[in-house]
């Protein structure tokens, strides 16, 4: 294809925030008339190059070339100026407006110095019946649409604003199926007509019916630009993770030191447990004294699982049997007084309470399934956070410190140490090394395998695929929120796991 | 200018539409009782008395719904008509001229109302303390001015008030009514054909989708408080005319009686749905509901504030329904038209 | 290095959460012993203290009952504006007991049980409908006192009750409302901060998600804080009514709602939620209470103390406002003067 075709070139871009990298000289070109995919797993830099785009950030370096002149991109108000128009993962419209209103407002055409509502209804009908092919009432407000409408009516205005080019960034992760496809037919018909579509997913399977050409990031560097018909599964998968298939060795597994016999018999077991729209009904049998990983990439379900098992999604569907009681769904709270744990992956919203100090931080879950009478006597309070603080190597002058002044690694560690101190049974962990430094990761690790051994369950939820190689006795695999395969003792490989994604969990066993 | 003519071809029965519905039929039901129960009730001029004697809450409430529509709350409006009447008859005793004198009443109530509306946007801080504050000086300040009510005497205003304009049937109303409707007409019109009404709902709507579509959000949440002080100015200076005396103690707790006729007029106190007709309606109904009192004859009028309130409870339980509804329907998939 | 040390204690008073309110109310007190070098005397007469410090600590007792309240509700990023209304709800019923000549028990026991229902009512609404807090109260402000007045047929009820009024105008050495205050200071203590309730409270003030997570269940709290809150209120209201030995539906408690939401905001606790302090709001009351005085003693009429309470209110708001901070932050006045301290240390 020609460089005339190129209508945008980003060349050696860089983003700095304080304390990571996010983008280090990373290239992107988008042809006229192409969907292009961009992917990368957690801290891939995905996000922040379209903010960058999008005009929410700035870059600290490189060059962004629109249409053969070089741009600079100063505000979200500049970007739409430049024709670039975006559609967010959230609807990014009022619902208690009409469609055709939320098509145009802001920009809408006047008549004597009135709004002129027959002009913006007639002009939003033609729009989405000639460039989206969906024909609805476009007088009826947004919200008594699905959320995929929402989606097309948002795109609508996208395309209206552009200049041609169109990022969509997440779209499809509240659309079923069928409306999926329907969102494609729109992209095609898009293409067709010279639109650039700048896509992000995660799901493989719509990468790979979508797009022309798939862009790979990993810890923000840019890896490659793909041609998607020649790119295969197994290789984008490597791509993104960053192991090569042949170049990774198999991990004997020795069987893991246990100080007690893995106890068979009712645990915990779920029976076609779900929720509609966050995860299909699943069965999973959890043994006493297991190490379970669950594994998967970035929005397979692996903590819609976790949350459901836990209470704190409650579930619309199956039940839950623990230890000879079924429930049809739990809460928090029972689910601590029944000896889970949950040590979730977004600790700013789901973890940390900011301003309490970190001794109250620790504490919190424990107090809370002893009630609101049996206050834990101050000294005891402070014996239980001294002690983890120092079993856990939290790095801070004092256990009254208000937990926001910590580093993220650390605030984790608190997090962790809140659930230790309940003596679980059954402790979730759900990407509990994110964003903890190198050394602090093989410590937690160690500690994990210690309290297995010592007969804590664990379910084990990680990006970091050697990690769980390394530690699970059993691995469920996801894949686009349904659970897809088992794999058990010496299965457990890194080789079989992505393989496993990439496929489908078809074809494993013919290599 | 549109002003008062509404366009029905252009109205759908939609979502807010509704519940200005409803709000009618209830007001009807109402009047309609009070017509079978007492003698001279249905009469031209009771209903014409219901404008008359509410002209100043109408305009007020007006002013309230903008606010309210952006999802935020102005407390401080009884206290402005308090204010308002206190400035008046003290200026308008001093001779100034009261052409002057409602100049700088108005003039009064848009400054008051921006200075709210700045703290409150660019300190993010809480509408209902802002305008509780607001509430607190506007009649404290009344009460610097004089302890005691000043009557106002000035032929002007005296002229004003109790000018008559027939209107057929025997009855009249007055020059407050007429500038009531004209308010409610002009915020119809600013509601539903200026860029700034639209983004008065696409504010309460999302106010961060309507930050990402570009929209100037920032000024015109100062302007909805801004044209609510005007509103309240104008409010009082209505009632100024109509009790022509200024007293500190004017509108006590009025400013939960111009919400609650939002909430009964279908104005979502969440934000992003409501109209400027149908709080007139809720001030037509309360104001039946006093007529109705007062024509029962033993009642007391606190009975009015029971009824209200429970009128209150059952619109804000049903908003509430309303909203937990549409929340649940965002999770499940309806059906859509798209065609293939 | 003495230096450094001499400011490491100021800085610890600075810091706790007290010391704000404390000089506020230092400070009030000043200015009235300036104009009334009598204010401070205190003094025996019939065996009971008289003065205007015990003045003021008698007509803050129920002020501080129903800032004590709006504190924990506040706490969770609520608000009570019925507290006023509930008051005039609870003085009528008991009122209305004693006019009976029903016994002084039933008296007080009815009017502190038609607190706690207008508390639970308000509770239900905000925690189990999840009418937001301004709008649920809201309908009690403009009803209650029509409840009230319903309650007494409209008419004011006075009565003289010796056992009843002893309640609002006793003496035991000092007024009863105030042993009334501290009893109920101490208990609002113990029940808080000697049980977890506390902990949960400023929990799901900060982050109610994360406090879910944890197993709090958010919505008994809430709910039994606005109970609470409605308790404190009618026993105010019992305070109030036998203090001027008659019930008033329409002016008890009166403009009562926004001095508790002051003293609250005074006493150091956030309008969004999270930390929150007893002891200050206690404080901020006793300042209210005083400014009030003040206001009188100066011979300003007492309309005045309106003017002045809202400015004490858009400054305080201001000053937890994070932008306006952050406005004063970059001015360059306090920008030299934090390099300054930095080079220093």
């Amino acid at each position: 294809m020609s460089d005339s075709n190129i209508v945008l070139d980003m060349k050696g871009i860089c983003k700095t925030f304080p304390g990571v990298i996010a983008l280090s000289a990373v290239d992107f070109q988008l042809k006229k008339g192409e969907i292009h995919t961009l992917m990368g797993e957690n801290g891939a830099g995905k996000s922040t190059l379209i903010k960058v785009l999008t005009g929410v950030y700035q870059i600290d370096d490189g060059k962004i070339i629109l249409d053969g002149k070089e741009i600079r991109i100063t505000s979200t108000g500049a970007a739409q100026k430049h024709g670039i128009s975006t559609v967010y993962q959230e609807v990014n419209l009022c619902s208690n407006l009409t469609v055709a209103e939320n098509i145009y407002i802001g920009r809408e055409p006047m008549k004597r110095g009135a709004i002129d509502w027959d002009t913006i209804n007639k002009n939003a009908k033609k729009l989405l019946e000639d460039r989206l092919n969906l024909r609805i009432d476009v007088k009826k407000l947004l919200s008594s649409y699905s959320v995929a409408i929402q989606q097309l009516v948002a795109i609508a205005r996208a395309v209206d604003i552009s200049r041609g080019i169109l990022i969509l960034d997440e779209p499809t992760s509240s659309l079923d199926s069928n409306e999926v496809k329907e969102l494609f037919k729109a992209m095609r018909k898009l293409k067709d007509e010279g639109m650039s579509i700048v896509f992000v997913t995660h799901f493989l399977d719509q990468v790979y019916q979508i797009s022309d050409r798939i862009t790979v990031l990993r810890n923000g560097k840019f890896i490659g630009t793909y041609e998607a018909a020649k790119l295969s599964r197994m290789d984008l998968i490597s791509k993104m993770v960053g192991k090569e298939l042949n170049n990774i060795e198999s991990i004997s597994k020795k069987s893991r030191e246990t100080s007690f016999k893995l106890i068979e018999g009712n645990f915990v077991k779920t029976l076609k447990l779900g929720k509609r729209g966050t995860i299909e009904p699943f069965d999973i049998d959890i043994k006493q004294g297991e190490i379970l990983g669950f594994a998967g990439l970035l929005g397979s379900g692996r903590t819609e699982t976790a949350k459901v098992i836990f209470g704190i999604d409650k579930s619309d569907h199956g039940t839950i049997n623990i230890r000879g009681k079924e429930y049809s769904y739990i809460y928090p709270l029972k689910a601590i007084q029944e000896g889970f744990g949950f040590c979730p992956e977004d600790r700013k919203v789901e973890g940390i309470i900011g301003e309490l100090s970190i001794r109250e931080n620790i504490i919190l879950a424990l107090q809370s399934s002893m009630g609101i009478f049996k206050y834990l006597p101050m000294k005891k309070q402070q014996e239980i956070s001294e002690k983890y603080v120092q079993l856990l190597k939290i790095v801070t002058p004092s256990i009254e410190r208000r937990i926001d002044n910590l580093s993220g690694g650390n605030q984790q560690k608190v997090i962790l140490a809140r659930w230790l101190a309940t003596n679980p049974q059954l402790l979730i962990l759900d990407e509990p090394t994110r964003g903890i430094d190198v050394g602090a990761k093989s410590e937690i690790m160690k500690l994990v395998m210690k309290l297995a051994s010592g007969g804590m369950t664990i379910i084990f939820i990680s990006s970091e695929l050697q990690e769980m190689v390394r530690c699970c006795d059993r691995v469920l695999i996801l894949r686009d929120r349904v659970i897809i395969r088992e794999l058990i003792g010496e299965e457990i490989q890194e080789s079989a796991i992505m393989k496993t994604i990439a496929d489908g969990g078809i074809s494993y066993g013919q290599n | 200018m549109n002003g008062k003519v509404i366009k029905f071809s252009g109205f759908k029965i939609k979502q807010a539409n509704v519940s200005i519905y409803a709000t009618i039929i209830l007001f009807t039901i109402l009047f309609a009782i009070g017509s079978v129960s007492y003698d001279n009730f249905f009469t031209p001029q009771v209903f014409a008395n219901l404008f008359i004697d509410n002209a100043y809450l109408i305009v007020v409430a007006v002013g309230e719904t903008f606010a309210i529509l952006t999802g935020g709350i102005d407390l401080s409006v009884g206290a402005m008509i308090a204010f308002v009447s206190m400035i008046s008859a003290d200026l308008l005793r001093k001779g100034v001229n009261p052409i002057l004198v409602i100049g700088f009443v108005l003039l009064v109530g848009i400054t008051f109302g921006t200075v709210q509306g700045f703290l409150i946007q660019k300190f993010k801080l809480h509408p209902w303390i802002v305008t509780l504050a607001g509430m607190f000086f506007a009649r404290g300040s009344s009460y610097l001015i004089s302890i005691n009510s000043i009557t106002i005497e000035n032929p002007t205003f005296t002229n004003i008030s109790s000018l008559r304009i027939p209107i057929g049937g025997g009855s009249h109303i007055s020059v407050n009514v007429v500038v009531s409707l004209i308010v409610v007409g002009v915020a119809m019109y600013i509601l539903k054909y200026t860029k700034f009404g639209r983004t008065i709902y696409a504010i309460g709507g999302n106010e961060n989708s309507a930050m990402l579509m570009g929209l100037p959000v920032a000024k015109t949440k100062i302007l909805v408080y801004t044209f609510s002080g005007f509103c309240s100015s104008l409010g009082g200076l209505l009632f100024t005319i109509y009790t022509l005396s200024g007293y500190g103690l004017h509108c006590n707790g009025m400013e939960m009686d111009a919400i609650a006729a939002c909430v009964i007029g279908g104005v979502l106190l969440t934000g992003g749905i409501g109209s400027a007709i149908g709080p007139m309606f809720g001030v037509l109904t309360t104001g039946v509901i006093q007529s109705l009192i007062m024509f029962q004859g033993t009642l007391n009028s606190w009975w009015t504030k029971i009824a209200v309130g429970m009128l209150l409870f059952i619109f804000i339980a049903l908003q509430r329904i309303i909203v937990i509804r549409n929340e649940k329907r965002k999770t499940v998939i309806s059906e859509s038209k798209v065609s293939s | 290095m003495d230096k450094t040390k001499y400011e490491n204690i100021f800085s610890k008073i600075y810091s706790m959460a007290i010391f704000w309110p404390l000089m506020c109310l230092i400070t009030i007190i000043l200015i009235n012993f300036i104009i009334n070098p009598g204010f401070l005397k205190i003094e025996m007469k019939d065996g009971h203290l008289f003065g205007s410090l015990i003045d003021i600590l008698n007509r803050a007792a129920p002020l501080i009952l129903i800032s004590l309240g709006m504190t924990i509700v506040i706490a969770v990023q609520g608000i009570d504006i019925s507290v006023g209304s509930v008051i005039a709800i609870s003085a009528c019923v008991s009122a209305t007991v004693i006019v009976s000549n029903g016994p002084v028990i039933l008296a007080i026991g009815a009017g502190l049980f038609a607190g706690l229902l207008c508390g639970m009512w308000n509770g239900f609404l905000v925690a189990y409908i999840g009418v937001q807090p301004m709008v649920g109260t809201l309908i009690l402000y403009i009803v209650g006192r029509g409840i009230a007045q319903l309650i007494t047929d409209g008419k004011i009820l006075t009565f003289t009750n010796k056992s009843f009024i002893f309640l609002g105008t006793g003496y035991l050495l000092i007024p009863i409302p105030v042993y009334i205050a501290i009893v109920v200071i101490l208990i609002m203590y113990f029940i808080i901060r000697k049980t977890s309730l506390g902990l949960f409270i400023e929990a799901i003030g900060v982050n109610r998600e994360a406090s879910r997570f944890s197993g709090i269940n958010a919505r008994k709290v809430i709910f039994s804080l606005y109970a609470i809150c409605g308790l404190l209120a009618g026993l105010a209201g019992l305070i109030i009514c036998s203090n001027i030995k008659s019930a008033d539906a329409n002016n008890a408690g009166q403009w009562l709602e926004l001095d508790a939401i002051l003293s609250v905001v005074i006493g150091g606790t956030s309008m969004s939620g999270g930390r929150f302090y007893l002891g200050g709001t206690v404080v901020g009351a006793l300042f209210i209470q005083s400014l009030t005085t003040t206001i009188y003693s100066i011979g300003v009429p007492p309309e005045v103390t309106l003017v002045v309470k809202a400015l004490v209110v858009i400054t305080v708001v201001l000053i937890q406002s994070p932008i306006f901070r952050k406005m004063l932050n970059t001015s360059s006045i306090t920008r030299n003067y934090k390099i300054k301290k930095v080079a220093k240390l």
